[in-house]
């Protein structure tokens, strides 16, 4: 008796945890619903954010979303590595863990921390030094001097991209860790029985024995980039067009989600345009996550 | 170059408190180890270990779990490097160097020692970039004699006829046995002068035991060989000499034949015969 | 130059050893530049982790004085305290926590102990695992979607609520994990005594797992103190004094959201006072989650 009644409440949970989910796409779905009739397939592509004349199109955030997050990849991912290789290879026994654990809480700071921490601190760092010299540096080269243009107000895509790239450092560096962890030392100790180097044997045999799962790290740090909200918002300058320097404005789904929703009344186009680019965000992190998670599940049962 | 060293009868270990049965066997021991002894942090597991490692001969170790056999076989290829909080003192000399030497090139020194462990470690790529992958570290060979050396190698691990045919496909293909002959094979292709072998059969069926213990009878003729084993057979059919080692000492070492029939000490006999271990 | 090979491709010439230096010293080379720079990358990984600490502290401690705890935010100029943004946050992330955890705990009890072999049960993990790294931000558009709407009102409930949603797969996730480490002997020893399966869960296997459930719930309440996206649509932030629970409700998060960006001194100022709060106690909360799991071993 107790015992179905305890095993109905678990399975229950189960199944609340699917409608949870199921609820929270239906939702978004429904509530862009007005948005994918009024624009069409047209709401994707169109880089249009007008409230005066009610014309609202998704590719500019879209576009910042994507962009955005593969830089901040392209920053994180090395440096995640150097510090998932320094941890489980090259440092000492006795800062292994304290090191560690400073990494990890780096993943606990709230997101709005990074925002005010880059708004207030890297912006104008960036405003000051780092955009003048790179536009310095690069004028009159092609494509970088386009890559790399305009007035150096600090905030902008490559900034945003930073700060996203020092926020999902800790959750790769994690991941790397863990599962370079879960190599056998012997098959370490037979590439340093031929003479590997260090190096070598990260490169060689422990690199190509964890390459799924590392990629399903790279995965779940490009998962939570996608919906970064906070620490995007303070700094990319949230500007609805698509400039071709790194240095200029735009903005993320999400960071647009955030600004405009106050002044999106109940009912409006406009916040139905905002929750049809909900929806979109869902859709893309979930593939994003699910690919992650199914590269990551066999080695991590292990 | 060591054919005349065959009769088992004419081999003597240059170990101190031996005694040499004739003076004309006497050979320069390829390792030769004095006074080493060896600390996991403050656990004093191998105490005062003096023993040779005869050039081209089998030198089997045995003794009861923890004895130190393994741990030994650790300490000649600096595989305790790895691992911070272990170390070793004393001596252990090959080519009028002392291999235990901080400032030893660990990884030089690998590749004139090699290892192959308990458990099949195929790396994961192919069966021939198994084997070329430690060529490389060590010399610059064309294709064609890279070639040749895998050829080499996997024959003188008595593979070759198996999987000539497709070693371009991974390694983790191969059968348990088979994959502990690539390891022979990656071991050698290095050209190693000493060979450590630990425990190399006990992860392998009987069929696949017996086919590496043809090789290591082989492969004497060109390399120094030290084996641990947990099996007393295994040690007496393929070792020349035999150490026998209990609580981190070295009890005794004799030719194979006298170790297994006239032991000198009483614990030896006692673990050969069972009564522990 | 290199070894060369006999016809019948023996290896007879010893190795050469001068290429064989020559290769070690630029392998080892090679080695020292990848180790300098991966304690380079470790540098900068603490540096910024060091210089976002020291900002907070730099620029926090500063404000910090018994009105921020005594008084509820103000208009600018008028010498307003965090009080009502503080017990916001405590109010929600007590909901939160409060309805998401019995979730989380029986989900991750259903995928220990009642899935074996069952098909939804991989997709309960996946969807909880999923959800784990989803966009706070679009979790707070579902409750709004859901709730605030409907309701016609912005609440301290949906806030909470929405923080529960954030919770409930953190505490699945260690909850599962830690039942899964409970060796099978101890489970068959309680139905050996003839105690039923459930008595077994909620008696034996939950005790035994108790730090690990707790870390995990530690670690959830953490995660969602901190959170401000999902607050946005659902409890909304209130700048007077509230508690009612149907009301729009403060929270340390919001308002360093509307403070940090605002052009008065004093409410930026407040603002890092809230942010100091805020990630002191999220990084104890981790630390002490922490130092609970590692007493296990």
């Amino acid at each position: 008796m107790g015992d179905a009644v305890f095993a109905g409440f678990a399975r229950a949970s189960g199944g609340f945890v699917l409608l949870l989910l199921g609820g929270i796409i239906v939702s978004l779905f429904i509530g862009g619903l007005a948005a994918f009739r009024q624009f069409g397939a047209a709401f994707v592509v169109s880089p249009l954010w007008n409230p005066v004349t009610q014309k609202f199109g998704g590719l500019v955030p879209i576009y910042g979303t994507l962009v955005t997050s593969v830089l901040a990849l392209l920053l994180a991912v090395p440096l995640a590595f150097g510090i998932a290789f320094y941890l489980t290879e090259l440092a000492p026994a006795w800062l292994r863990r304290p090191v560690g654990t400073a990494i990890e809480l780096l993943a606990a700071v709230p997101s709005i921390i990074y925002g005010m921490w880059g708004f207030f601190v890297i912006v104008p760092i960036m405003a000051g030094t780092v955009q003048p010299a790179v536009i310095g540096a690069f004028d009159g080269i092609p494509v970088l001097q386009d890559l790399f243009a305009g007035p150096p107000f600090g905030t902008g895509i490559l900034t945003a991209a930073f700060i996203l790239a020092v926020m999902i450092i800790p959750f790769i560096a994690a991941t790397m860790r863990d599962v370079f962890l879960t190599v056998p030392a012997v098959y370490k100790e037979s590439a340093y029985g031929v003479g590997c180097t260090t190096w070598e044997v990260m490169r060689s045999i422990v690199l190509p024995y964890t390459r799924v799962s590392v990629v399903g790290g790279i995965m779940l740090g490009l998962g939570r980039a996608l919906g970064e909200t906070m620490a995007v918002t303070f700094v990319i300058g949230n500007a609805n067009r698509i400039t071709s320097s790194l240095f200029g404005a735009g903005n993320t789904i999400a960071s647009l989600v955030a600004l405009e929703f106050p002044e999106s009344p109940a009912g409006s186009l406009k916040l139905a345009s905002l929750l049809a680019l909900g929806f979109i965000l869902f859709v893309i992190s979930f593939i994003v996550l699910a690919i992650s998670r199914i590269l990551l599940r066999p080695r991590l049962k292990g | 170059m060591s054919t005349t060293m065959n009769d088992r009868q004419d081999q003597i270990s240059a170990t101190p408190g031996m005694h040499a049965r004739s003076a004309e066997a006497i050979k320069e021991p390829r390792i030769s180890i004095r006074g080493l002894d060896f600390y996991y942090g403050s656990n004093h597991a191998l105490k005062n270990i003096n023993l040779d490692f005869p050039e081209c001969q089998v030198t089997g170790m045995i003794g009861p779990s923890g004895c130190g056999k393994s741990t030994l076989l650790r300490c000649l290829n600096r595989m305790y490097d790895l691992y911070p909080g272990q170390r070793a003192t004393g001596e252990a000399m090959m080519d009028g160097v002392n291999i235990i030497d901080p400032s030893v090139d660990v990884n030089a020194l690998r590749a004139r020692i090699g290892m192959v462990f308990q458990k099949p470690t195929p790396f994961p790529m192919t069966i021939y970039e198994n084997i070329a992958f430690g060529v490389k570290l060590h010399e610059r060979l064309s294709k064609s004699q890279m070639d040749e050396r895998v050829e080499w190698s996997l024959t003188r691990a008595a593979l070759w006829v198996e999987v000539k045919d497709r070693l371009n496909s991974s390694a983790m293909g191969l059968s348990g046995g088979q994959q502990q002959r690539l390891c022979i094979a990656r071991t050698i292709a290095v050209r190693p002068q000493v060979i450590l072998l630990d425990e190399p059969t006990s992860a392998l069926d009987p069929i696949s035991t017996l086919k590496v213990e043809e090789l290591i009878d082989e492969l004497k003729h060109d390399f120094t060989i030290a084996i641990v084993t947990h099996n007393m057979q295994q040690a007496a059919r393929c070792a020349d000499q035999v150490a026998f080692f209990y609580l981190g000492e070295m009890v005794e070492v004799a030719p194979a034949a006298q170790m297994f029939t006239a032991p000198k000490q009483q614990r030896t006999q006692e673990y050969i015969t069972g009564r522990f271990g | 130059m290199s070894a060369t090979l006999s016809a019948d491709g023996v290896p007879s010439a010893p190795r050469n050893e001068a290429v064989a230096r020559a290769l070690g010293r630029r392998r080892s080379r090679t080695n020292l530049v990848v180790k300098a720079l991966c304690l380079l990358a470790t540098a900068i990984g603490l540096l910024l982790l060091a210089s976002i600490l020291a900002t907070l502290l730099w620029r926090g401690l500063g404000g910090l004085s018994i009105t921020v705890f005594t008084t509820s935010t103000k208009p600018p100029g008028s010498n307003g305290g965090l009080l009502n943004a503080i017990v916001g946050t405590l109010i929600q992330t007590a909901i939160g926590t409060a309805v998401g955890t019995p979730i989380g705990l029986m989900v991750g009890t259903y995928l220990a102990e009642y899935s074996v072999g069952s098909r939804i049960s991989g997709a309960v993990r996946f969807v909880s695992d999923v959800l784990l790294s989803a966009p706070s931000i679009l979790i707070g558009l579902f409750l709004y979607e859901i709730l605030v709407q409907p309701v016609g009102g912005f609440s301290a409930i949906a806030g909470g609520l929405a923080l529960a949603v954030i919770v409930i797969p953190i505490v699945v996730r260690t909850t599962e994990d830690m039942l899964r480490l409970i060796p099978a002997t101890l489970r068959e020893a309680a139905i050996g005594l003839g105690a039923p399966k459930w008595k077994m869960i909620t008696l034996i296997c939950y005790r035994a797992a108790m730090d690990g459930i707790v870390t995990g719930v530690l670690l959830a309440v953490a995660r969602v103190a901190g959170e401000t996206a999902p607050l946005l649509f659902t409890s909304f932030g209130n700048l007077n004094w509230s508690v009612s629970l149907t009301q729009p409700m403060a929270s340390l998060p919001v308002t360093i959201y509307q403070y940090a960006g605002s052009a008065f001194e004093d409410w930026v100022q407040l603002a890092w006072v809230a942010a100091l709060l805020i990630t002191v106690g999220v990084l104890a909360i981790n630390i002490t989650a922490r130092s609970l799991l590692r007493g296990r071993k």
